[in-house]
């Protein structure tokens, strides 16, 4: 029986990236918040110190940080009518835990989409027509435009001190940057990060090549750095150990580091953790949430009432809470009807391994940091014309080389026997002078029919709840895409001066077990139509208008760049419209 | 001004947490950053010595395999002294093992190759199988002698056939050993010594890794130049201690 708590203005749901925003953006006009956190309490000094920060086998290998499936699982198959095993193992994305999400083991790469990405069908078929689409192709346009969406790009980069160089600043193109990025009203607040050789001699090759290479924008510091709540954020040391760890130097920005030290300190905050949320609660109609249960660790249960839900977990649960509490209509593959699961998206990565000769190069790949990187746009998006290539979407093409951790980084030439002693000469040979990028081609995956997710009829979870289950494939259009531009990247690395250069291309089916990004994107998507979204242009549900759906989840396809700036800035974006409309009238911000 | 209030989650948590005070619990936290002194949870050094998991006869099997798939050449001394044997032994007799923390389910049926590994089989439940099998198969083929009796030769072409499928042990599907003892050799000689392997940092040195340092800005820069420093690990630097 669940024991009944006094009612709160907002309960969250999992406070990460997107939990945290809100929380502060919610507690500082007045609001009194109670966000539900699965997994524990995480902090730099308690959970990841710098005596121990830095081991691979155990944060890399065995997944220290993350979510145990045994705790929650999914399943996959790549079509409808097979039968959906469950991921026993985390094998092609990784799910974050606790506190902070998946902003504590984030590279902290920190992207805008292009402006004409959040109008993507509308552009396309004004370019190439509706017919140069594939037919089960179901990209949308966001329902918000680049001048919707980039003030608040802009207060996520200030609140993680985002190291870059502006590429188009008001207007005006940059040196240095990235000519393709839509207009940004401000430079980005911390310059650049210093870049290795691997990615400097990869930008030297490109401008030879006529491209026009740029920083990255990171996440991970280039100069100490105080944000806009007065938190302070240490200079990134090069160390190496970014993705998959969380940063025992405070130079990499998570909630941790950027919010949760100004957050706790608010009065009207508190956090419960070791708290899973099983249910989001309606009342009779169904068209009003009264709050969330949830069961903590000794599986007591509790009921948490409050006037406004937010949820703010990873991508796959928003999809997963929706349907497990009767929210929204579950989407139908065969008529293409409902929207809850609908437009369930990822990436599509690939890449290329340069091998130089060891005598005249040194890269010392262990001087990284998880976003440090060159990259060209001219082949995101649509910067490139498609029209006569018979595909959509693109991605940009990046050196960027986070680590020379050895279980993970010591790539060998092909035909190289996998144990023995020759094994450990190549190993040796080939440390040192290769250049292995982990973003190098980093392609979008657009929205199909027939990729989407349900529930499971088979696998539970601890509480006997049906597990989400994936149905996902690769399709020809995104093949023929990462082939196009795992060429034109190959061509890069070759210009470099590799003497042997070894694509590694995408190839379908998509399989579960192969590591590509933790991008997870769609489900319960947002739009301007509530026949083709599950949630408005403010991310407020079409169906229970004081739930608001935040993250990744209300991407109506995945873009050709890391989300999570755009996660960031969709929050901010959300957030405004909760505090300056919604809680002044609280109803629906948009009528249908 | 921080207070971790358990409150009402108290009194429901209160047994349990006197029972195992290292397990989190649920909480509320408010108020502040909290602290705890202590909390932090740091790997445990391996030590050398008696075997945690292996029988005597599986640890000369293990001992014997790591040492022909890292054998001891002018790069490194062998897997076996190295400690791989002694880094798997420890994993297996762990929650890794166990295959703790997998999402272990059923019911188990057989998946596409990219549906990923659906074994019930645990790490620790494969190498007692497949450890016993292979001795069984050498007995049968080399008149009687367990794996760790062969010779180098032998033990390179039984090996080679585990890999590449013309030596099957009974009872184990395809290559699945073969992969595992491969994955897990491999990544505890090049693990943080604190695990067991790669005694002195001998593989970082051999591929030219200076370690778990705080702070390469000073090398960010120096473009094409060998970093001169010798590797340190979580636990210390080899040379301190001799």
């Amino acid at each position: 029986m669940a024991q009944k708590l006094p009612k709160k203005d907002a309960v969250i749901i999992g406070l990460g990236w997107t939990g945290s925003i809100l929380a502060h953006e919610l507690c500082e006009v007045g609001l009194d918040v109670v966000a539900i956190e699965r997994g524990p309490w995480r902090d730099t000094a308690t959970s990841f110190p710098i005596s121990y920060a830095q081991d691979e086998l155990r944060y890399r290998i065995q997944h220290d940080l993350f979510l145990r499936p045994a705790q929650m699982s999914v399943t996959f198959r790549n079509k409808a009518g097979e039968t959906a095993l469950p991921v026993r193992n985390w094998g092609a994305f990784m799910l974050g835990n606790g506190v902070g999400g998946a902003g504590i083991h984030w590279n902290a790469e920190t992207w805008r989409f292009l402006p004409s990405d959040f109008v993507l069908r509308t552009h396309l078929t004004q370019r190439y027509g509706e017919k140069f689409l594939p037919d089960d192709m179901t990209i949308q346009d966001w329902g918000i435009t680049w001048d919707d969406i980039e003030p608040h790009y802009d207060k996520f980069e200030y609140l993680c001190g985002t190291s870059g160089t502006a590429g188009n600043l008001k207007g005006k193109i940059q040196d240095g940057g990235n000519p393709f990025e839509g207009p940004r009203s401000r430079p980005y607040p911390t310059p650049a990060q210093k870049q290795p050789f691997s990615h400097t001699l990869y930008a030297k090759a490109a401008r030879e090549l006529g491209y026009k290479p740029f920083p990255q924008p990171s996440g991970n510091l280039s100069e100490a750095y105080t944000n806009p709540l007065g938190v302070k954020m240490g200079k990134c040391t090069y160390c190496g150990f970014c993705e998959w760890f969380g940063c025992a130097n405070y130079s990499k920005a998570s909630p941790q580091t950027t919010i949760l030290p100004a957050l706790m300190r608010m009065k009207n905050f508190e956090v419960r953790t070791e708290s899973e949320v099983t249910r989001i609660n309606l009342d009779r109609s169904r068209t009003r949430a009264t709050g969330v249960t949830f069961v903590d660790t000794s599986g007591q249960e509790w009921e948490q009432p409050a006037d406004l839900v937010l949820l703010c977990a990873f991508q796959l649960f928003n999809v997963q809470l929706l349907l497990l509490s009767g929210i929204g209509k579950p989407y139908d593959p065969q008529s293409g009807e409902g929207h809850i699961g609908r437009n369930f998206t990822h990436q599509t990565m690939s890449g290329a391994i340069g091998f130089f000769d060891k005598d005249k190069y040194n890269f010392n790949p262990f001087v990284s940091s998880g976003a440090i990187g060159m990259c060209i746009d001219e082949f995101n998006g649509d910067n490139f014309d498609h029209g006569p290539l018979g595909f959509v979407g693109g991605g940009y093409l990046g050196q960027v080389q986070t680590n020379g951790r050895p279980i993970e980084t010591t790539p060998v030439p092909p035909g190289t026997p996998n144990w023995g002693p020759k094994w450990k000469q190549a190993q040796r040979d080939n440390y040192l002078s290769a250049v292995t990028a982990t973003s190098g081609v980093h392609g979008s995956m657009y929205s199909y029919k027939t990729n989407y997710l349900d529930l499971d009829p088979t696998y539970k979870d601890r509480f006997g709840r049906p597990l989400m289950r994936l149905t996902m494939d690769f399709h020809d259009n995104e093949l023929k895409m990462s082939a196009y531009l795992t060429d034109k990247f190959s061509a890069i690395i070759k210009q470099m001066g590799a003497k042997q250069v070894v694509p590694h291309l995408r190839k379908g089916p998509y399989d579960v077990t192969a590591y590509q990004t933790s991008h997870l994107c769609g489900g319960a998507i947002m739009g301007s139509d509530p026949k083709s979204s599950a949630v408005n242009r403010y991310l407020q549900s079409w169906d229970v208008p004081n739930l608001f759906v935040q993250g990744a989840t209300a991407f109506p396809q995945n873009h050709g760049y890391n989300p999570t700036g755009t996660v960031g800035a969709l929050a901010f974006w959300s957030a405004a419209a909760i505090r300056s409309q919604y809680l002044k009238n609280p109803g629906p911000l948009v009528h249908a | 001004m921080f207070s971790l209030s358990r409150r009402k989650l108290l009194t429901s948590t209160a047994v349990a947490l006197l029972l195992a005070p290292h397990i989190a619990r649920a909480a509320i936290v408010k108020g502040g950053l909290p602290w705890t002194p202590n909390a932090a949870d740091p790997p445990k050094m391996v030590r050398p010595g008696a075997w945690k998991y292996f029988t005597a006869d599986e640890a000369a099997a293990v001992e014997a395999l790591v040492d022909r798939l890292i054998p001891a050449d002018d790069l490194t001394p062998g897997g076996k002294d190295l400690g791989c044997a002694v880094y798997i032994d420890r994993q297996l007799a762990g929650p890794q093992g166990r295959h703790e923390g997998r999402y272990m389910s059923g019911p188990f049926q057989k998946g596409t190759k990219q549906q990923g590994e659906q074994s019930p089989t645990t790490p620790a439940e494969l190498y007692r199988k497949a450890l016993a099998a292979l001795d069984r198969y050498c007995a049968q083929k080399y008149a009687g002698k367990r794996f760790a009796e062969l010779g180098d030769a032998d033990k390179d072409a039984v090996i080679g056939g585990l890999e590449h499928g013309s030596v099957k042990l009974e009872g184990i599907e395809d290559d699945t050993f073969f992969k595992r003892i491969l994955k897990d050799t491999q990544n505890g000689f090049y693990a943080d010594p604190i695990y067991g392997a790669n005694k002195d940092l001998a593989a970082w040195r051999m591929i030219g890794f200076p370690g778990t340092r705080y702070d390469y800005t000073d090398w960010v820069e120096r473009h094409n130049e060998r970093v001169p420093l010798a590797p340190v690990g979580i636990s210390s630097h080899p040379d301190w201690s001799h």
